[in-house]
């Protein structure tokens, strides 16, 4: 018996490197896809939960209230930052995401007062998302209701 | 099963966001806001409330989500109290979430400190 040849072994490694290192997008996208589907599936966890006890739309806001509770939870420990160092959009886009963009600044301002630090740069990244969320959203329902009928 | 789902459409839709950003460089959080709107758009096409029915949170917990809800708000009010619904309904259907934002970011930012 023959271990595996180092010429087969180079040869692997050679192949593999070929697809990691000149491509971190690939790996990026990778760790996008599994945490933020790591995310949702927690979320999804706590929905099924939910449902089993109220009505449809309260579960579905509740489940967003606990998403929301855990990404600012987590960011205040300091663990969502280095869960979003690796996953990227993996980690901003869930509502999670949304939470820990309202911690990150709130915390990194607190030095300059709790009405121009904190409160005001809660809404540094959130704030602009619910503006253009909720233009975009009037927008799209006038379309709606008197355009398109 | 729709646990298998939630991962899968989860997954995707961040992966999808994070090649626009890695492929355009452009800032996450510009990424964040047009994901909002994308999903604005998708749900008055009457595409995203599909999604939702099939992938549960995997759908509904992306920012495409909250855009789907300002506009199921929206349009929900607008059927009972006309074009005033309008300014009534986007909020109230997301109002859970950004209440939550602002009692837990808050109560966060005071508890905490940031690392480093």
């Amino acid at each position: 018996m023959t271990r595996p040849g180092t010429r087969e072994r180079d040869e692997y490694n050679r192949l593999a490197q070929s697809f990691h290192t000149p491509r971190p997008i690939l790996r990026n996208t990778l760790m996008a896809f599994l945490v933020g589907g790591a995310i949702c599936t927690v979320a999804q966890v706590i929905l099924d939960y939910l449902l089993t006890k109220m009505p449809k739309t309260q579960a579905a806001a509740m489940t967003s209230t606990a998403m929301v509770f855990l990404g600012a939870f987590l960011t205040g420990l300091g663990v969502y930052d280095e869960i979003g160092r690796f996953a990227g959009m993996g980690a901003a886009l869930p509502i999670t995401g949304f939470a820990n963009s309202v911690v990150s600044p709130a915390m990194e301002y607190k030095r300059e007062g709790f009405v121009l630090g904190v409160a005001a740069r809660m809404f540094q990244v959130a704030g602009p998302v619910i503006v253009y969320g909720s233009l975009s959203a009037l927008l799209v329902s006038i379309l709606r209701l008197y355009v398109f009928k | 099963m729709t646990l298998l789902y939630a991962f899968l459409v989860g997954g995707a839709l961040c992966a999808l966001a994070q090649i626009v950003v890695d492929a355009t460089k452009t800032n996450p959080a510009f990424v964040m806001v047009s994901a909002v709107s994308i999903g604005a758009v998708l749900s008055g096409l009457g595409l995203y409330g599909p999604l939702v029915d099939f992938a549960g949170a995997g759908a509904a917990t992306p920012l495409f989500g909250f855009g789907h809800s300002l506009v199921t708000g929206m349009l929900e009010d607008a059927g009972r109290l006309g074009w005033f619904g309008l300014f009534t309904g986007g909020l109230r259907a997301t109002a859970s979430g950004l209440m939550a934002a602002i009692i837990f970011g808050y109560l966060m930012a005071v508890l905490f400190n940031p690392k480093g």
